[in-house]
């Protein structure tokens, strides 16, 4: 193998020279001549029926070219909208969903009609003029109300409202609690957040009746699945179809599913046959963009009173909203990793996916890890308050040591050292020192509290055996194309898509490492289902580095492979008999015997191949990964709270991660603060509030939907350790949502820890002033 | 009714009929082709649409084109020569002080005039300078760490160039 | 979003702004700053038939001091106050609530006179006003804060009169705006400000209820020896806040005591 230059390096990114000049190439930056806007007429009730739609006075606006409703997209756009059949056959109501409600709409932001016009302005202006009448309907909002017998239903013709009810047993869950010395048990609220990147979602769609090819360009983390049900819906084949995701301004899962415009623009494009494009207002993506969280779980653990853990029994109300996500089953996912690192005798997961008239929930950023880590987490601390042991002795009590580790439901965790980061941490967290900070507080009356959360994900998917079911059919692995064209610079495409991580980057140093090239000479290419491989599987779940990564290096290794043998035929020696390092193949033992593979690559263009050779020197590759990967990491946080006005303060915040060999720590650094920051941000700011009675959305705007500011972040200090994944050749595991998926965890043990005195064990998210000066005023009266 | 507007933007005088309702980042980008300055909200929260107007930092999204009659604006796309980066856009790439890229521009022009007015910020001067900018990728602490490069650059004359026009 | 179109017109002066007020009737409105109207506007709960633009008219971006008054003409902008020595000199805690106002791109444009004509339940310089009793300087009257404004969005201004200037006494003495919030650019949840002045104190609230309000109790219980902390335990007295989506009413009520405290404790 190439002495590594670039794995490992702080190469800064290829993507930014655009960027920050503002040249990049985001979806609304693109303006084809002729095009046509569309705007998007939505329900304001969260549930009612549709009386009639009067669309004559938009219409006749000025520079209004259509106005469409319900029955003109029936005529171009068959089928539903697709829900993965994952928990078959305990999968109960299953609404069938249509890009545009006909008769009754079944959350607020759902569209009715479209009008699309010469430019934005006058196609908001007409837009206002469609008249819908309405009868509106009882509205559910509260997921745990909704599963009551006779609840209004979120649908009239539904059943009930129960989309899934499902339990995973994962080991002997009563023979468990029957040995517990102690029971703590807990109901733990994970509110909606709404994903928002910075870059709201956005279609541009133009067809091409001449040959019936349709384009799409959108802001997405998955184009070739949005092409995969696009031209099925539109009946064009899926080789006649080309999606294309630009520079995508953040997705945090929210970019992974279709959404209703990905298929009203191109139908909308193909009846009037101009481009069309829309593209979506911050109110309409607080609104309609799916959200994520929004579950509510109940949780028991038992445990021995020397800090053993037994069992762990929990259940999971998922608010589905109205309809399920494409990819929402997936947040089930909470019951199979709430066992966390430890080691229980068994762990039992009830999960119950409830319909309510709200827009559908769908992954966010960790999507059923931060869940299941924030339920594990303060269930482990819960368990050591009541029976009086520091909670950072408690996990080491009980952390899976061996490796590979099976947990409770049969998942394989591929490495690991529990141990080693929760050591670093807590060194560089200084914990003895804060305990003893905090006990001096104490005698103050500071409120100041230390927060663990320990951490592991199960990220990387595939592999195709365990995925191919939950994605009707199409497994979850990964494509590469590597193409060394004959002057010697190399095109690679990948099936995953970026939207901030740095791929251009992070892949580059890894094919020019494997081929032994400058990186220069690496062009990365994706988002485009025109280039490359046939299919592409996206980016979600971590999984692109350590599965869409991992099929380029394979790619390589291909070509690596086949030059070694052209360059010992240009050699004229047995390829066996050849290193290869930095980029050049020599001769063992006669090292001025050499060719480069430019060298060889040209050659692979001209005559004189070796017999059976074809030319060319180019592969396309799929990696199917034998298991998952699973990063993990410990990190502290310090908080005080303000007694009098229940403000947080965060004093320190450290993380140590492990994910495995890193390629480029710059960017692993960056995934991480912005994951930590996404996870403090869940525990103290954000929630979508619906009103309880009306279902109405409250934080409808970025007024009162709270991202934070540089200020609301606290430093963190970062640090990690490196356990190599046996999963891969590489060693490396997933780091986009470890963040997230830790952080939440710690900052509310912490505020939980720093309010213990009081005798308050638990608080929900977000810990906002407002509620744990309720809290504190409850427990000190 | 259009209505005429006078302007400068990036060094480049422009006259031109607009809608009165027409908002100054539409017209950035749609009639002056500035795809640069970003839109990311309806209420003035985000920043991701910072310009500068005569120097001073504006949510072109609150401002209507009409109003910037007489005023030099500089974007993004004018803050360093066609050839050259500006410090701040240097050390944005060098600490990796951006991901997505779509909050960038915002921050870049916010930054700007926070060190024309503050050459030397605390970390939490560089808070409260950029508290109009939202960045949901970084967890901004290379944001902050890279306007601290930039600042120390500017202060050693690393092409401390004035923004064109501004 | 996109605003619903309408009319505009610069003003050239403040006369030339009230004769094309009254032109174009009940449908105008006057655009200042522009930094809450035109976010209302984009999402359309604002939809003025005609704007009159106040920004070209000279002479109202102004600080200056006289006869013991602290005069701000109604186009200054946010970012202006907070760079004047000379309001600093004579009126340092309307610098100080100034720099807490928005952001600095909102600062670079929004302007006092906007501000008071807006009259937003959190606008922070209406509660300055009324503690100081200031005065708001209109086209053709000078109206006391304390009847200026009237309830949420509403002041005693009539449909085509313009504030020209805000006149402030000149305050130099011990003083503090606590704004109480979730993040640094966001409205006051609840706000208190407090300033020594002559014998007394002054102290006002912020967003505890349609308007800003006076804390007389609060006043009062200091003049007759109160300590700070007794004080402020009047200053929830006859607030009625709402309750919304960041905080409840009962918490602004306890808000407004806590920042009462500590705001006449930490002025300076």
């Amino acid at each position: 193998m190439a002495v590594s230059q670039l794995i490992g390096a702080r190469v800064q990114r290829r993507e930014d020279p655009r960027l920050i000049t503002g040249h990049g190439r985001f979806i609304e930056d693109r303006l084809p001549v002729g095009l046509l806007h569309m705007a998007v007429v939505r329900s304001p009730h969260p549930h009612a029926r549709i009386l009639s739609i009067a669309t004559e006075a938009a219409a006749s606006a000025p520079g209004v070219r259509a106005v469409l409703v319900a029955k003109d997209f029936h005529a171009q756009l068959s089928g539903t909208m697709p829900v993965t059949p994952a928990f078959a056959p305990e999968k109960k109501y299953v609404p069938e969903r249509f890009p545009i409600a006909s008769d009754e709409v079944c959350f607020q932001g759902e569209p009715v009609a479209v009008v699309v016009a010469d430019d934005r302005y006058l196609a908001a202006d007409a837009a206002e003029l469609v008249v819908v009448e309405y009868d509106p309907l009882p509205a559910v909002v509260d997921p745990e109300a909704a599963m009551v017998p006779g609840s209004p239903r979120a649908h009239v013709e539904g059943p009930d409202n129960i989309g899934w009810d499902m339990t995973f047993d994962g080991g002997d869950i009563e023979a468990a609690f029957a040995r517990a010395e102690v029971t703590v048990s807990e109901r733990i609220w994970q509110q909606r957040l709404a994903p928002t990147p910075m870059e709201p979602r956005g279609v541009l769609a133009e067809y091409s009746p001449y040959d019936e090819r349709l384009t799409i360009w959108l802001s997405s983390q998955n184009p070739h699945f949005i092409r995969l049900f696009i031209s099925g819906a539109m009946g064009i084949p899926e080789s006649r179809v080309r999606v294309v995701a630009e520079d995508v301004g953040g997705g945090f899962g929210s970019k992974i599913s279709p959404y209703p415009e990905d298929y009203l623009v191109p139908a909308a494009a193909r009846i009037l046959g101009r481009p069309v494009r829309w593209i979506e207002t911050r109110t309409e993506s607080v609104q309609t963009s799916y959200h994520g969280r929004g579950q509510v779980f109940t949780a028991e653990a038992a445990a021995l009173r020397d800090g053993t853990l037994l069992g762990l029994r929990l259940t999971q109300v998922l608010d589905l909203g109205a309809y399920h996500g494409t990819f929402g089953a997936f947040q089930a996912c909470a019951c199979l990793m709430a066992g966390g690192v430890y080691r229980w005798a068994a762990v039992q997961g009830r999960t119950i996916g409830v319909l309510t008239n709200k827009v559908p929930t769908d992954p966010y950023r960790g999507a059923g890890r931060p869940e299941g880590t924030h339920l594990c987490e303060r269930m482990v601390d819960r368990v050591a308050q009541e029976i009086g042991m520091d909670p950072a002795e408690l996990r080491r009590k009980n952390f899976a040591r061996e490796f590979p580790f099976s947990n409770n439901f049969g998942l394989v965790y591929d490495s690991g050292n529990y141990d080693g980061s929760l050591d670093k941490a807590m060194e560089l967290v200084d914990y003895s020192g804060w305990r003893q900070r905090q006990a001096e507080g104490r005698q103050q009356g500071r409120l100041i509290g230390i927060g663990c959360s320990t951490w592991v994900e199960i990220c990387g998917f595939g592999p195709s055996e365990a995925t191919a079911g939950a994605t009707g059919g199409i497994a979850l692995v990964e494509a590469a194309q590597i193409r060394f064209l004959p002057s010697g610079s190399v095109a690679a495409y990948v099936g995953t898509h970026a939207q901030g991580q740095g791929h251009d980057t992070t892949f580059s140093q890894i094919v020019a490492d494997t081929l032994g090239i400058p990186m220069e000479k690496v062009e990365l290419r994706h988002g485009d289902t025109a280039e490359g491989p046939s299919f592409g599987y996206g980016t979600y779940g971590s999984r692109s580095l350590a599965v869409g990564g991992m099929a380029l290096h394979k790619a390589a290794m291909v070509i690596r492979d086949k030059a070694q043998r052209l360059a010992g035929h240009m050699l004229e020696v047995s390829p066996d008999d050849l290193t290869f390092e930095q980029g050049t193949f020599s001769v063992k033992g006669d090292p001025s015997a050499r060719k480069t593979i430019e060298e060889v690559a040209l050659a692979a263009y001209g005559g004189k191949l070796p017999e059976g050779m074809e030319h060319g020197l180019e592969a396309t590759s799929y990696f199917d990964p034998p298991n998952w990967v699973w990063p993990f990491g410990a990190h502290i946080c310090v908080v005080e709270v303000d007694r009098e006005t229940g403000a947080v303060q965060v004093h320190k915040y450290v993380a140590v991660d492990d994910c495995g060999n890193v390629i480029n720590p710059m960017i692993v650094e960056g995934q991480l603060h912005g994951g930590i920051a996404q996870g403090i941000s869940q525990a103290l700011y954000e929630e979508v509030a619906y009103d309880q009675d009306s279902g109405l959305l409250l934080t409808g705007t970025m007024t009162d939907y709270l991202v934070p500011t540089m200020n609301e972040i606290p430093a963190l200090t970062l640090d990690r350790t490196v356990t190599p994944s046996p999963t891969n050749p590489l060693g490396v595991k997933g780091i986009g949502e470890a963040g997230t998926i830790a952080s939440s965890a710690a900052v509310i043990n912490a505020i939980s820890d720093a309010l213990s005195p009081l005798g308050i064990h638990h608080v929900d998210m977000p810990a906002s002033p407002d509620r744990l000066w309720k809290m504190i005023q409850e427990a000190e009266s | 009714m259009a209505q005429l507007v006078r302007l400068t933007v990036n060094g480049s005088p422009r006259q031109e009929e607009v809608e009165p309702r027409l908002l100054l980042v539409h017209y950035l980008r749609e009639r002056c082709g500035l795809t640069g300055t970003h839109v990311g909200c309806d209420t003035s929260q985000c920043g991701a649409c910072t310009v500068l107007c005569n120097g001073q930092p504006v949510k072109s999204c609150s401002m209507l084109a009409v109003q910037a009659e007489g005023m030099a604006i500089t974007t993004i796309e004018g803050l360093a020569p066609a050839d050259g980066m500006h410090p701040l856009q240097t050390a944005f790439w060098e600490e990796h002080g951006l991901q997505c890229g779509f909050c960038t521009p915002g921050f870049i022009m916010a930054a700007t005039a926070l060190l024309a007015e503050n050459p030397d910020p605390t970390d939490e001067e560089i808070g409260r300078g950029l508290e109009g900018n939202l960045c949901r990728c970084t967890g901004y602490v290379n944001i902050r760490r890279a306007v601290h490069k930039a600042a120390a650059a500017m202060r050693e004359g690393a092409g401390a160039a004035a923004p064109m026009g501004g | 979003m996109i605003p619903a179109a309408f009319e505009y017109s610069r003003a050239t002066s403040v006369a030339d702004a009230v004769n094309q007020l009254r032109t174009a009737g009940p449908e105008a409105k006057v655009i200042a700053g522009g930094q809450s109207l035109l976010p209302m506007m984009r999402l359309r709960l604002a939809q003025p038939g005609h704007l009159v633009d106040l920004n070209g008219i000279p002479d109202l971006d102004y600080v200056r001091v006289k006869d013991g008054s602290v005069q701000i003409g109604a186009m200054t902008r946010h970012a202006t106050l907070v760079r004047s020595e000379l309001l600093r000199a004579n009126l340092p805690l309307l610098a100080e609530v100034a720099k807490e106002v928005g952001d600095p791109q909102v600062r670079t444009r929004g302007t006092i006179g906007g501000v008071m004509a807006h009259a937003d339940a959190a606008g922070d310089y209406p509660t300055v006003a009324l503690m100081l009793d200031a005065e708001i300087v209109t086209d053709r009257r000078r109206i006391p804060a304390r009847d200026f404004f009237q309830h949420l969005f509403t002041t005693a201004l009539e449909p085509d009169e313009l504030v020209v200037e805000v006149d402030f006494p000149v305050s130099t003495g011990a003083h503090r705006y606590l704004k109480f919030r979730r993040r640094v650019f966001d409205w006051a949840i609840v706000a208190v400000g407090v300033q020594r002045l002559g014998d007394g104190w002054r102290v006002g609230i912020t967003h505890a209820g349609p308007t800003a309000v006076r804390a007389h109790a609060v006043e009062d219980a200091l003049r007759s020896g109160a300590t700070p902390a007794e004080a402020a335990e009047r200053a929830s007295d006859g607030l009625n806040p709402n309750s919304d989506v960041h905080a409840s009413s009962e918490f602004r009520l306890h808000l407004a005591q806590v920042l009462t405290r500590r705001a006449l404790e930490q002025a300076a």
